[in-house]
């Protein structure tokens, strides 16, 4: 929340950004925007009870989200990762308007989509979906499958029931369910199985962008490979955009094309998957990739960066660089300015005072 | 690191064909069946394995935590050259805490939420040191000075204010390092850690495994570190099992095991797990699911997932050495196929 950053980000214009350059898995280089989100802030008031609100007491800012800048381009997977409590969640919601932004903008095809009325809100929520993490919670355990997946359908009111069971049948086949589970429940089924349906309800309406909220994480090892399969598959088939939120980075890595690393609420790094995780410039990203075990090492490498301590609360944020207290490699600037975000190569973007141009 | 089997001295556990039944209303439920591990003295074992794989119930049966409907119903555990399934439970309670600890994946359930982290680590070393001598307050306050040795110890920040804190008022990881302070509190031989980073972010999940690391090293411990992600094992742990529908199907060095795996499924967890050092490789799902427990097939567990089934696979099959310290449950053997 300060002014030199939010002057420096206005400045990262859709038009203005380079080309991706060779590190693009697809080519979707010249692809046109779909989505920009400029200086997102969203904040919680924990100012609880009838107490609070009688004496107008000022209560606490949560700062879920501090000024978030994304663009995302058609056909693009965007991998969202951080720490739990950075803020993933809250901005991959809050871009779907499922939490009201507090203010900030976000362009969803040409239309700014915060001035947008509920009635409005609707018919665009058709576009942009949402799949979760808990395959246990997010599906409603006293409705049928046929009725979980058809049901955005029906809210729409524009087709029959015959319709929509077709619609529903031609959606279960292309996510691996049967058309025999239709008319079973959400508890017949494993967590594998049920990601499938919730996968399925989101691409019901055929969106164009999804925020996909960790669907992998709750799965076995052996499932979470056969969903992220799944999910590659339809993105070319239903020629989708996702915004990939994962606190796993293998995985994340994998699927995206563009990674973003968030840390208290901002934006720290922000560039194409190989430049990311190849020549990470952030040091929190550096720390964040070194503590991933892995199967090449042998033991646990001498080099490791050790993070000091844990995620600052969000009601208490630090001073100058969010991350300053936990940086190995902070400075007395850091501690008092706060970094502006900076372009240093094509795509790639970095918050940090010691990230310089190359 | 990886010590030969033959300069090894003798196991400080042993497990022999453990069999744990759970009976439910369906019926029995085998969740550990012929189960047979080693864990030697100073050395850490990796346990790997997807949900219901009997991981976890391998280990609680070690710690004499199998209560009713579960019953341990063949096998032996061996642990310091006694075979503790004849232990009564007051044996078991001056074993745990003292000579093998466990700490639990989710720290927050495992924690008495009301009392003071301070109060729940000076229990252990009241009931099990030794060490302690004078009157009974003498003794509180060598254990007081014990308990906050171990928050130290562990790495919590302010560890003296933060005694009198309750388990609510502390972060995942700080509660999984008080865990691991209560664990560790008096000096046990064994440490089985049931998926101590599962809940964690990475940050903080390479703080606590070093500090088990290092607490391994300077107290000559062995570890048992249960877990389902192959990095944390590679990097961490000497041998591994890998585990699949209650049987162990793979054993060996860590090194060798992942590097030419000899299980179809130990192949295809590897081949399924996306890697940060080839971001081109593709991965590949294991096709199916695991199979119910209690609806297991005749012969291997694994044969309606794999690609190299054969009917041969459909009689009993036993674990075979297919090298030095590597064991295999498969009648195909490394290279084979």
């Amino acid at each position: 929340m300060n002014a030199p950053e939010k002057i420096a980000v206005t400045s990262v214009d859709a038009n203005n950004l380079p080309e991706k350059g060779d590190v693009a898995m697809t080519d979707e280089t010249s692809a046109p925007v779909i989505l920009t989100v400029k200086n997102l802030v969203k904040h919680y008031d924990s100012r609880k009870g009838l107490w609070g609100r009688l004496t107008g007491k000022p209560g606490n800012l949560v700062s879920a989200v501090n000024g978030a800048n994304l663009i995302i381009r058609q056909g693009e997977t965007v991998g969202l990762i951080g720490e739990s409590g950075c803020g993933k969640s809250t901005l991959g919601r809050t871009l779907l308007r499922l939490h009201e932004p507090t203010s900030g903008e976000i362009n969803f095809n040409g239309i700014d989509i915060v001035g947008l009325s509920d009635l409005e809100m609707k018919d665009m929520r058709q576009h942009m979906q949402i799949m979760f993490q808990d395959p246990y919670a997010s599906l409603n355990p006293r409705k049928t499958i046929e009725e979980i997946i058809g049901l955005p359908l029906k809210l729409r009111g524009e087709l029959t029931n015959q319709e929509i069971r077709q619609h529903v049948e031609d959606i279960a086949k292309d996510v691996g369910l049967k058309v025999e589970h239709l008319n079973r429940y959400p508890h017949q089924f494993s967590g594998g199985q049920r990601q499938r349906i919730g996968i399925a309800r989101a691409l019901i309406m055929k969106p164009k962008f999804v925020v996909c909220d960790e669907p992998v994480s709750a799965l076995d090892v052996s499932i979470q490979a056969q969903v992220t399969q799944l999910l590659l598959k339809l993105k070319q088939q239903y020629r989708l955009t996702y915004l990939f939120v994962s606190h796993d980075i293998s995985v994340i890595g994998y699927i995206s094309d563009s990674v973003a690393v968030m840390y208290l609420g901002e934006i720290v790094e922000y560039g194409p998957t190989r430049k990311i995780l190849h020549h990470p410039q952030h040091p929190y990203t550096k720390a964040l990739l070194s503590a991933v075990p892995r199967m090449s090492h042998k033991s646990a490498p001498a080099d490791r960066v050790q993070l000091k301590g844990d995620l600052p609360s969000p009601l208490n944020l630090p001073s100058g660089c969010k991350f300053h207290p936990r940086c190995p490699v902070a400075t007395e600037r850091c501690t008092a300015e706060a970094p502006v975000t900076v372009i240093i190569q094509d795509n790639h973007q970095v918050a940090c005072h010691l990230a310089s141009s190359e | 690191m990886t010590t030969k089997l033959s300069e090894r001295s003798d196991p400080i556990l042993r497990v022999s064909d453990l069999q744990t039944n759970f009976a439910t209303r369906a019926g029995i439920v085998t969740a550990v069946d012929g189960v047979s591990l080693d864990v030697y003295s100073g050395e850490s074992l990796g346990v790997v394995g997807e949900s219901g794989s009997g991981k976890s119930v391998t280990f609680a049966s070690v710690m004499g935590l199998i209560k009713h409907p579960g019953k341990i119903t063949r096998g032996s555990i061996d642990f310091l050259g006694q075979n503790i399934l004849n232990f009564s439970e007051k044996q078991y309670q001056q074993m745990r805490g003292k000579d093998i600890a466990m700490t639990m994946q989710d720290a927050l359930t495992a924690l008495n939420p009301a009392f003071t982290v301070g109060d729940q680590i000076l229990e252990v070393i009241l009931v099990h040191d030794d060490d302690l001598s004078g009157s009974r307050r003498q003794k509180k306050q060598q254990a007081y000075q014990k308990a906050l040795d171990m928050m130290n110890l562990v790495g919590i920040p302010s560890a003296e204010s933060r005694m009198d804190d309750y388990p609510h008022q502390f972060s995942g990881g700080m509660r999984q390092r008080i865990m691991i302070a209560i664990a560790l509190a008096c000096k046990p031989r064994l440490l089985i850690a049931d998926e101590p980073t599962t809940a964690l972010d990475v940050t903080i999940q390479a703080q606590v495994l070093e500090l088990i690391a290092r607490i391994r090293k300077d107290l000559g411990m062995s570890v048992v570190l249960i877990t389902h992600d192959l990095g944390v094992v590679s990097e961490y742990c000497d041998h591994v099992v890998v585990m699949y529908a209650g049987q162990i199907v793979e054993s060996g060095p860590t090194a060798e095991v992942i590097k030419t795996p000899a299980h179809p499924y130990t192949r295809g967890l590897l081949s399924s797990i996306p890697s940060l050092d080839d971001l081109d490789r593709i991965i590949e799902p294991i096709p199916g699911q695991v199979p119910e427990l209690i609806n297991l097939p005749e012969g291997c567990r694994f044969y309606s997932r794999c690609s190299f089934a054969t009917d041969a696979c459909q009689k009993t099959i036993d674990m075979v050495s297919v090298a030095e310290e590597r064991q295999v449950r498969c009648i195909l053997k490394a290279g084979e196929y």
